[in-house]
């Protein structure tokens, strides 16, 4: 195969599988916040890669903080949660001053937000430099695991991983377990109904985007520890983040796992195979391909419209 | 006047904002700035094209698509590569390894012109390529999505997925497509030179030319019973698919028409600035186009030019002297357009209109002598000015 051996194609997989799942995490977790803003609510927010670098240049500030002051070690945890509030934060006025006045309009909606993206990112680089910049990580996020001779899986990739995992559970048990799910879920189901038995189904709305903005800074705090952030670095993945979503059906947590999955795999692979642009190209072309034969998603509920 | 002439021109009001336009544009603004200056504003017309075709997609169908700079793009390549095979003739080229191929297919090692490069070497199919390659793209998209009912963000989301395949591509085949760069150094269109002063306005009273023609062709379309149908389906799609039209050929129809115009206008870019590369392909391009329609008016095929013109030559100015300031114009205008005017320059223009009595006499003269559009019955369907239903 490709003039490979089959030992070697085997630990291409594996490797190449691995940051796979990399990029499925970054991904997935661009496309939670995604998924909730967009399924939920039928926003189409073009700035959320700009939330993700939100969240991302809040942890190297951060991070930079923590070498002044000297707790390099631990300033990751506290990293990630300010990530979160503070996208949170402005995902909220975001949508106060915004979004609000224009949920009738989705086309217009789309329009105002990529005009909110060239903003924040003039801002980003106003205040942090055209230059990317990093986060100094603790040594605990660095180095690898050797699983075989052959075989390095680094310990950044796992971590990142993990945190996904902690933070795509926790957006189940949010919408699936908690009284502000039930109202989220309510409000999606029925705007009307929901607002006639008492829930304040504006509040349900902001704290929704607010919500996947939150999860969009912790994107960007996952992000930094495997690559640096530029003003753009956000755009990059905006387009991938959308193609998740819409391919898994925009209703369903279980389709925007599994399709983000599919996306990163099949992109990690076909790059190594082919060129990068043209593994690209592939797995973009496959989507759309797959989109025009499925309009309704991969993984959509079953409902009569 | 008789009635073809009046669906050509927009009615009496219409004539006379279409002579204003074509009065800036071929008189005044040759006659005011420098041969450089005219090659910059011919550049910001050929932008108008796209403007023009998203008016009448976006504007009157309702459909938002985020790929108009694919099909730019592919009418510009279309003709960049004609005009590249001419400028690489053996004895220019005899220094290469392979004299008679584009330069930058030397450098990567490509010793024969591939196969589809080949049709570009006669003018004739060249321009048949221009007109007719995007629209045949537009189609099959069009196509695939409108049958399947996929519309709105979707639909956006996806040409904009498409735009961004089409630049990765460009720009990942060095040796198809001249990379990042682009195709550059092209020189002549059957021998004339195309880049002194003099073609420059040569090629921009073309390209005005054109451009007026496409909106007077827009204006037809838009005034026949299609341009009705449009508007009536951008309103209320399901009454009229209950009504036994089957919307999804008119979404195709206008979504090729807009491609084909927006393919002249790339065509018309490589001529007038004397190359093509990728940044005038992908999804910021695309995206920028919208607003040129947004800030002259959805609506009005005439405002999009004047939008064009405006945006164009404020980022060219802006970007020269504050590059940081632009971005935030840019962005502040996009957000301005939609929560406070949005139907652009041209409704600020129909709100004030009343005020001054010749344009008011003009609009009465032409409600005196109804026009397709003019009897509308109580409960029809009216041209509201956002494009979407709730």
């Amino acid at each position: 195969m490709f003039g490979y051996s089959l030992s070697e194609v085997g630990n291409i997989f594996v490797m190449q599988g691995f940051s796979g799942l990399s990029l499925f995490s970054v991904l997935l977790l661009m496309a939670l916040g995604l998924a909730v803003i967009f399924g939920q609510m039928g926003v189409i927010n073009m700035a959320h890669g700009e939330f993700m670098a939100i969240g991302a240049y809040t942890t190297v500030l951060l991070s930079n903080i923590a070498v002044s002051y000297d707790f390099v070690q631990s300033y990751f945890v506290f990293a990630i949660i300010a990530a979160f509030i503070v996208a949170f934060i402005i995902g909220y006025l975001v949508e106060y001053g915004l979004i609000r006045h224009l949920y009738k309009r989705p086309l217009d909606t789309l329009l105002a937000t990529w005009g909110l993206s060239l903003i924040m990112q003039q801002i980003f680089r106003s205040i942090f430099g055209a230059k990317e910049v990093s986060a100094t990580l603790p040594d605990w996020l660095l180095g690898s695991f050797k699983l075989t001779p052959n075989i390095d899986i680094p310990i950044n990739g796992v971590f990142v991983m993990v945190l996904t995992l902690i933070v795509t559970g926790g957006v189940f048990v949010f919408m699936y377990r908690s009284r502000w799910g039930l109202r989220m879920r309510a409000t999606v189901q029925n705007r009307v109904m929901a607002g006639a038995v008492g829930i304040n189904t504006k509040r349900v709305d902001r704290v929704t985007f607010a919500l996947g903005c939150g999860i969009a800074g912790v994107a960007g705090a996952a992000f930094t520890t495997i690559a640096s952030t530029g003003p753009t670095t956000g755009s990059l993945y905006i387009v991938d983040s959308f193609m998740v979503v819409v391919l898994g059906g925009t209703a369903s947590l279980i389709g925007t796992i599994a399709s983000a999955f599919g996306i990163a795999q099949t992109q990690s692979i076909l790059q190594f195979f082919m060129t990068s642009s043209m593994g690209k190209v592939a797995t973009l072309l496959t989507i759309v391909v797959i989109f025009m034969m499925r309009p309704e998603g991969l993984f959509s509920s079953k409902v009569r419209k | 006047m008789n009635s073809l002439a009046k669906k050509l021109l927009d009615g009496r009001e219409g004539a006379v904002s279409l002579a204003l336009l074509a009065a800036i544009i071929l008189i005044v603004l040759p006659l005011l700035l420098d041969p450089f200056r005219i090659g910059l504003v011919g550049k910001y017309i050929t932008y108008a094209f796209v403007a023009v075709s998203l008016v009448l997609l976006w504007g009157h169908g309702g459909i938002l698509s985020l790929g108009q700079g694919m099909f730019f793009g592919l009418g510009g390549y279309a003709m960049a590569m004609f005009l590249k095979l001419e400028a690489s003739d053996p004895i220019s080229t005899k220094i290469q390894t392979t004299p008679g191929i584009p330069d930058f297919m030397d450098w990567n090692q490509i010793t024969a012109i591939p196969w589809f490069w080949q049709p570009f070497q006669s003018l004739t199919l060249t321009l048949l390529a221009i007109l007719l390659v995007p629209t045949f793209f537009a189609f099959i998209i069009g196509y695939a999505m409108f049958k399947r009912r996929v519309g709105g963000v979707y639909f956006a989301i996806i040409t904009q997925a498409i735009t961004l395949i089409l630049s990765i591509l460009i720009i990942g085949q060095q040796g198809y497509t001249g990379g990042v760069n682009g195709i550059t150094d092209l020189k002549t269109l059957l021998g004339w030179d195309i880049r002194t002063d003099s073609a420059r306005y040569v090629l921009y009273y073309l390209n005005a030319l054109l451009l007026i023609g496409c909106i007077m062709l827009s204006h037809y379309i838009l005034s026949s019973k299609f341009g009705m149908m449009l508007l009536a389906m951008r309103d209320k799609e399901e009454r009229v698919r209950f009504s036994g039209y089957d919307v999804a050929n008119f979404k195709i129809f206008i979504f090729c028409v807009s491609a084909m115009i927006s393919a002249i206008g790339g065509a018309m870019f490589t001529l007038q600035v004397g190359f093509m590369s990728p940044s005038f392909v992908g999804i910021v391009p695309s995206i920028e186009m919208v607003i040129f329609a947004a800030v002259g008016g959805r609506m009005s095929l005439i405002g999009a030019v004047y939008g064009t013109l405006l945006v164009s030559f404020g980022k060219t100015m802006f970007s020269e002297t504050y590059p940081e300031l632009w971005l935030f114009l840019m962005g502040g205008l996009f957000i301005a357009v939609v929560m406070f005017f949005p139907n652009g320059l041209a409704g600020v223009y129909n709100k004030y209109k009343n005020k001054i009595g010749f344009l008011r006499r003009l609009s009465e003269s032409d409600k005196e002598t109804p026009t397709v559009a003019a009897p509308v019955p109580a409960n029809s369907v009216t041209a509201k000015p956002q494009g979407e239903t709730a």
